[in-house]
């Protein structure tokens, strides 16, 4: 993301490899705004809110995380051998 | 692409599936509620619901734009579209919606200047390049998009445009949960929130639902493994005995929302009285104007229409669809008389339509299924 026009609030973002002309006024608070290398959700030409990263790994981990106990539950079943 | 691929692995959608499974309780039917529209598409285009087991039912919501926006609303901004010195702008999806004489898209074709828009800044930028004219531009949306327009308006005044005007008919998206909540007709056992609302109001305008309600609501995100998710956390609320909102999406909706977007709302609506939801009918407080410091903004006051209240068409179920009481495929005209080419009900037009969704992803699977 590049700030084009810092009056208006308009960044340049890449939407899946194609630049286009955003609106970033919605993300100005109080001493906080959008910067370049943020990733934004877009809608209808606004950047409505920026990606939390952090959170994004850690959804990401829990839902690995679950994934390992129901696959190591599956290699259980696999193992036991009940007659 | 980065923040989307993570959240469609499939092997974790399995896993998920599987959790999901374990924590179902046995001869209990579970019905969850997708409030937003962007859901309902996801559901069908992922063949969400083929991974649940038998006993959970997920039942669509009002969540929809374009659903909701009764037949006068429509006819009012065609006859605001036919003045000569109109062009009017409106967003692609709202083209098709029948009116009761036509939609956006026939009144086009008859002659009136009807441009579709991707953003109400299109439309501002129309109307500086053509200050000889009156441009308007129909917004609609739940609070996901009423900033956008608010910001627009904003920087019309700022500008000085004197011949840009809005039709107003953002709509928000608690009272008509409440008064879901409130039909008898609906039992419901928890609800999935709607993750882009969310992102402009935050997480805490549902606890309403949990504390008055006795349901618990869980804030999502739109990919595959956001649903599943979603569904896994409500059912473990329910395993647990809690009931509570919380937020699956917490990588794009901060609990609180975004400030800088309800102060724009704030600034530049206000809520109306009543108004009037398709299928749904009158709910009060349910919709947004512009405030009266933004009357010459406003469309509706400086253009006459009709505003006169005009009833859905008999053989329309887009209210009982709404409501989550019938399924798509259960309403009578259904992929007969009415399909997304020539659609009678709102719910077949947009994408985040129900019937639309289901119409285009879902039907062949549940043809196969009755042969």
């Amino acid at each position: 993301m590049e700030i084009t026009d810092d009056e208006n609030r308009l960044a340049k973002v890449d939407v899946a490899g194609v630049q286009r002309t955003v609106n970033i006024g919605l993300l100005d608070e109080d001493g906080d705004s959008a910067a370049p290398g943020d990733w934004v959700l877009i809608h209808v030409g606004f950047a409505l809110s920026k990606v939390d990263e952090q959170e994004a790994l850690a959804t990401r981990k829990l839902l690995e995380g679950m994934g390992e106990d129901y696959e190591q539950e599956l290699e259980e079943l696999r193992g036991s051998l009940i007659e | 692409m980065k923040y989307v691929d993570e959240f469609r692995d499939p092997e974790l959608g399995r896993a998920l599936a599987g959790e999901i499974l374990s924590l179902v309780e046995p001869g209990r039917h579970y019905k969850f509620m997708e409030v937003c529209g962007g859901h309902t598409h996801s559901i069908y285009k992922y063949g969400i619901d083929d991974l649940l087991p038998e006993s959970v039912e997920l039942v669509h919501g009002p969540g929809c734009p374009v659903c909701v926006i009764p037949m006068g609303r429509v006819d009012d901004g065609i006859a605001i579209a036919q003045n000569e010195e109109v062009i009017f702008t409106c967003f692609g999806d709202m083209m098709r919606v029948p009116g009761s004489d036509s939609s956006f898209l026939e009144a086009k074709a008859a002659g009136a200047d009807i441009r579709m828009v991707y953003s109400p800044l299109d439309a501002l930028r129309i109307a500086k390049a053509n200050r000889d004219r009156e441009v308007v531009f129909f917004a609609i949306g739940f609070e996901t998009t009423a900033p956008s327009t608010a910001l627009t308006l904003k920087r019309a005044r700022a500008e000085g445009i004197t011949n840009f005007t809005c039709v107003c008919n953002h709509v928000t998206i608690v009272p008509p949960l409440r008064a879901l909540l409130e039909s008898p007709d609906l039992r419901l056992d928890g609800f999935i929130g709607p993750g882009h609302v969310a992102t402009v109001v935050g997480a805490r305008p549902f606890e309403f639902i949990p504390a008055d309600y006795n349901k618990p609501l869980v804030v999502a995100g739109f990919e595959p493994l956001d649903i599943l998710h979603a569904i896994q956390m409500i059912l473990r609320q329910l395993a647990a005995g809690r009931c509570e909102v919380e937020n699956q999406y917490s990588r794009i909706v901060p609990y609180e929302g975004n400030p800088a977007a309800l102060k724009a709302m704030a600034e530049v609506f206000e809520l109306r009285p009543h108004f009037e939801w398709r299928g749904l009918g009158f709910i009060s407080q349910s919709a947004l104007r512009l405030s009266d410091d933004y009357a010459e903004l406003d469309a509706e006051q400086r253009f006459s229409a009709p505003g006169v209240r005009v009833a859905d068409p008999k053989a329309c179920q887009c209210g009982e669809v709404l409501k989550g009481v019938i399924k798509p495929w259960e309403c009578k005209v259904f992929g007969t008389a009415c399909t997304p080419e020539r659609p009678i009900g709102t719910c077949m037009v947009s994408s985040e339509g129900a019937c639309a969704a289901y119409y285009n992803y879902g039907r062949f699977a549940r043809e196969r299924e009755v042969v």
